[in-house]
């Protein structure tokens, strides 16, 4: 009534000449946002590097484990990043450096939204003592300081990918239960929630049917600002090395600007690569869910409480 | 004629569209308003009411803008003032009154404090004097305890209350004219009534100049001393409030008169079909799509705003020509329009049966969960929120639980549905116990009763398409049923809420009001329900749209014998509707009865309050206001529920025994809570009707 309506009424008739599903209209606006743009080409051009960097490095003259660069030798056209402290070139084993890091954090983070979301739904929707419960644990896991938390795991069951997944899939799924059962908590209350209780759904219907489609939105950008995070702790592990462990033919950006610095004011090219390349992603996947918040509708700013 | 105060000339307002195409909002509107003169402004949502009222403020949505004619404020043009200039109005000359006060007050300061700052700025009183004036303000708005109101914040007072904070706000400034947008929408009638009572007064007092936007011909009605009629950003017909109720002459308005369901007329009205379109968009008349009157003439030629009647200046106030914008007003006007609305009103009363459907026995209900310590300390439990209902619903009947909000009615069809449990007390419906819980009940037992909401904007997902909506019921409560017969289903079923199959891909967002209503109520139907709880299923809807949606329901009732527990604030919509009504106040019945016995005394005196306050589309009747408006958060420990707000109380027996049911003599249905012996109650009632 005081919502006046003109704009209703306008989209109205524009809706029925061309109705787009909201995946294309998200897709659209997405593609009319530089940022996303940006975002989106970074993020498949490390994971297509990550995919292909085995057979590119294999092409290329340098090989990235033994020690023919020379130590701490200079940038030259055969081995342009240089050799670190050991002799090994620095250029190829950047193009490796992202290969586990992406693998743990792309299932880290899907692990971490999966469970973190259906349980935040789940006490979303059922709220009461359980709810309570649940919450307070959840605090308490929240208010542990993560790093020492990780090392402690990592240093006790050892640093196999599956393991530092799985870790850190547990931790980062914790903030996500926070978040989906505030932006549940929005919803649960809705008519049309209590209609499907009131028509007798199950539990399982209402909650999949009714609350998730509602909170994805939220839920996807929470995820790629979650994987950005995730990969800084994986980093950061990698840096203190209980990442990727050092030698046994992997190699990793936190590990070697790790054993790098050192030597970083008289040969700044041996950290260089592995930072600008880590750097590159992150702000790739953080363009991208800026992008991605705007294209569905969420402001960012004002959204996610955690 | 005196000076205009407002002097709107051929405003014209539109915007673009993403997609470069112009829009029109209002198209060639023509408006004076007087100084001290009120102008009412009707229309169904989307015709450009609240646009028009934004830009007497000066004040166009981002987007829009002027494509031509001008807004002249005592000769002042508002779109041509700098911003400087119009700050020296807006506040201090014109003064808004918005829908929601409680959303328009600051929630972190007092509220007196604001009055104050609104006085600095408005009024340029500080200190001392700025205390003084905000008492007298809060005094003038009818608040108790003024000094006392001051130092509250908003959410410490009532959706009425506040809103007569922003009354005292916008009179701070002393403005010749205040624009007020639906600023009773949403309150209770009671409370409605007091504040129009209020905006009354104070305009005569202060010689205000008003202009009131409201969709409710009724509120209309009370305050207008003219009215214009808005459809399709257009003014289609313009009168004084009493030419304009007595012969309307654009099919329009008389659409709308028509749609009301009344206090006096049983039965439902007629309703208007269709939507506005968008301004601008047809060649001919706007109205001609939606209009029974339309010839060739209507599709081809726009008709012009043409002056059917001098108005006889009868009041200084409200004096101008009858305007309509129809071709056909001559016809219209030929025929008394009292008599025909008369045979407008269909009935849908029926043989009701006597066998029980639904039997609720000394239910209670409470929220109240003692936590710990509590139980620890043994704290008393506060009364429940609803308690000792004993009432019966028969097959295929229409009960209608009627009271302000917090009276409980949305609690005890909530527990019958199984949302909520009871403490204590028996409902059954056949062989089964409906205090269980609706995870508990048998699918054979979900399935016959079913449920509809106030909003079909929160019960539809936002997320489904009608396909996915009405599937689920389907799913649900038919699981081998194949596919196709599920097609045939849903299109059988959007058929009989009249809408078309190719709504089926369509999303709630893609649809009005009234068409979510529908998809909803065919979604309860899919099921087909024995008992169908409906929880204020029309108040969210325009007026024309609410004879529609009663119609339907009336209509598969008559078809499928289904019985109708049916909640609602509105008191002409019952006496339209339903068949036997209980009337509730803080959770405890006062007045049980078929609808005419309800609505003819003797009256339990909550139910004379309410029925005093209901406001009817007629600028000749005048609300009977007893008692106070201020609503009470929690029922009484002891005694009789409406104690505290009761006019006529005997004395200490109202606070200590709860009255026991009596019944009016020569009645089987009708039942009264009251410690007033009946005929008593009876006398004073019928002579206060008749001193009236």
């Amino acid at each position: 009534m005081a919502a006046i309506t003109p704009e209703v009424a306008g989209t109205q008739e524009e809706s029925l000449q061309k109705r787009k599903s909201p995946f294309v209209e998200t897709v659209e606006n997405l593609r009319r946002s530089w940022s996303g743009k940006i975002g989106f080409f970074l993020i498949v051009f490390h994971i297509l590097l990550a995919l292909l960097s085995p057979v590119i490095v294999d092409a290329l003259p340098a090989d990235p484990f033994t020690r023919e660069a020379g130590r701490n030798a200079a940038p030259s056209l055969q081995y342009p990043f240089g050799g670190d402290e050991q002799g090994r070139d620095v250029f190829t084993r950047t193009l490796l450096g992202g290969r586990t890091l992406l693998l743990v954090t792309i299932f880290g983070t899907a692990i971490a939204m999966t469970w973190g979301s259906l349980v935040g739904i789940l006490m979303g929707f059922l709220g009461g003592r359980i709810d309570d419960i649940v919450m307070r644990l959840i605090d308490a896991f929240l208010a542990i300081p993560w790093l020492l938390f990780l090392l402690l795991i990592v240093g006790i069951v050892g640093t196999d990918p599956w393991i530092q997944m799985l870790t850190l899939g547990f931790f980062y799924g914790i903030p996500a239960v926070r978040v989906s059962r505030a932006a549940t908590l929005d919803y649960v209350t809705r008519e049309f929630v209590l209609s499907a209780r009131a028509r007798g759904e199950k539990k399982r219907t209402v909650i999949l049917r009714e609350l998730l489609p509602n909170v994805t939105d939220i839920l996807l950008v929470e995820g790629a600002m979650r994987w950005s995070w995730m990969m800084l702790a994986f980093i950061s592990l990698s840096f203190l090395g209980f990442g990727v462990p050092p030698g046994g033919g992997r190699t990793d950006w936190g590990l070697m600007i790790s054993l790098s610095r050192k030597i970083m004011a008289l040969q700044p090219w041996a950290t260089f690569g592995p930072i600008i390349f880590l750097s590159s992603l992150i702000i790739g996947i953080n363009l991208f869910a800026d992008a991605l918040a705007k294209a569905l509708g969420l402001d960012r700013s004002q959204g996610a409480p955690v | 004629m005196s000076e205009k105060l407002v002097d709107i000339r051929d405003l014209t307002v539109g915007y673009h569209t993403k997609y470069g195409r112009l829009v029109h909002v209002l198209r060639n509107v023509n408006l004076q308003i007087e100084p001290g003169e009120t102008l009412g402004l009707v229309g169904e949502s989307g015709c450009g009411k609240s646009t028009l009222g934004q830009a007497m403020m000066g004040f166009l949505r981002s987007g829009s803008k002027i494509l031509g004619g001008q807004v002249k404020y005592q000769g002042l043009d508002m779109f041509k003032l700098s911003s400087k200039e119009l700050e020296g109005i807006r506040g201090k000359q014109i003064a808004l009154i918005p829908q929601n006060a409680g959303q328009s007050l600051t929630p972190t300061l007092r509220v007196g404090k604001q009055i104050m700052e609104a006085l600095d700025l408005n009024a340029g009183i500080k200190g001392e004097e700025a205390k003084e004036r905000t008492v007298e303000l809060l005094g003038q708005v009818q608040l108790p305890t003024p000094d006392e109101m001051a130092t509250r914040y908003p959410h410490e007072l009532s959706g009425g209350q506040q809103q007569r904070v922003a009354v005292a706000m916008a009179l701070a400034g002393n403005p010749d004219m205040l624009v007020l947008d639906e600023p009773t929408t949403g309150l209770d009638v009671t409370t409605q009534a007091h504040i129009l009572e209020l905006l009354r007064d104070v305009v005569k007092e202060m010689g205000t100049a008003m202009m009131y936007i409201s969709h409710d011909l009724g509120v209309i009605a009370r305050v207008s001393d003219r009215i214009s009629v808005m459809y399709a950003g257009e003014k289609v017909e313009d009168a004084t409030a009493r030419q304009l109720f007595k012969t309307p002459s654009h099919p329009y308005t008389r659409g709308l008169l028509e749609s009301i369901p009344r206090l006096t007329l049983s039965g439902i009205p007629k309703s208007m079909p269709g939507q506005p379109p968008l301004p601008g968009t047809l060649p001919g008349c706007h109205f001609e799509p939606r209009c029974q009157f339309a010839t060739d003439i209507c599709r081809q030629e726009a008709p012009k705003l043409e002056s059917i009647s001098k108005t006889p200046d009868d009041s200084k106030k409200g004096f101008g020509d009858h305007l309509a914008r129809c071709h056909h007003w001559e016809e219209l006007t030929k025929t008394d329009f009292s008599e025909e609305l008369k045979e407008v009103y269909q009935d849908v009363r029926k043989e009701i049966s006597t066998e029980p459907a639904i039997t609720i026995t000394d239910v209670e209900i409470s929220y109240y969960r003692p936590g710990f310590l509590d139980n620890l300390m043994g704290t008393p439990h506060p009364p429940a929120t609803v308690s000792g209902i004993n009432l019966t619903v028969n097959r295929g009947e229409t009960v209608a639980l009627v009271g302000e909000s917090g009276s409980g009615k949305s609690t005890i069809v909530r527990t019958v549905s199984g949302l909520l449990p009871a403490k204590e007390g028996a409902i059954s419906f056949e062989k089964f116990d409906l205090t269980t819980d609706v995870d508990d009940r048998p699918k054979e037992l979900q399935k016959r009763i079913q449920m509809i909401f106030q909003n079909p904007d929160a019960s539809l997902n936002p997320r489904h398409s009608v396909d996915d909506i009405l599937d689920q019921p389907l799913k649900l409560y038919f699981p081998d049923m194949p596919q196709e017969e599920r097609d045939k289903r849903k299109r059988s079923l959007l058929d009989r809420v009249r809408l078309d199959y190719r709504y089926l891909t369509r999303f709630p967002a893609q649809m009005s009001g009234g068409e979510k209503q529908r998809v909803a109520i065919a979604r309860a139907f899919a099921a087909e329900p024995e008992v169908v709880l409906c929880d204020e299923v029309t108040s969210a809807l325009d007026v024309s749209v609410q004879a529609a949606v009663l119609d339907l329901l009336a209509d598969l009732q008559k078809e499928h014998g289904t019985t109708y527990i049916f909640i609602t604030h509105d008191l002409a919509v019952v006496r339209a509707f339903a068949d036997r009504v209980a009337v509730l106040y803080q959770g405890r019945l006062c007045e049980v009865g078929t609808v005419d016995e309800i609505y003819s005394p003797p009256f339990h005196p909550y139910a004379q309050m309410l029925l005093g306050a209901a406001l009817e589309p007629d600028p000749d009747m005048e609300p009977l206001l007893i008692g106070g408006d201020t609503p009470e958060s929690s029922p009484p420990a002891t005694g009789c529920p409406f104690q505290r707000r009761c006019p006529v109380r005997v004395g200490e027996i109202c606070d200590t025994t709860m009255p026991a049911w009596v019944r009016p003599e020569g009645s089987i249905d009708h039942q009264i809570r009251c410690h007033i012996p009946i005929p008593e109650l009876h006398a004073m009632q019928t002579e206060s009707v008749a001193a009236d």
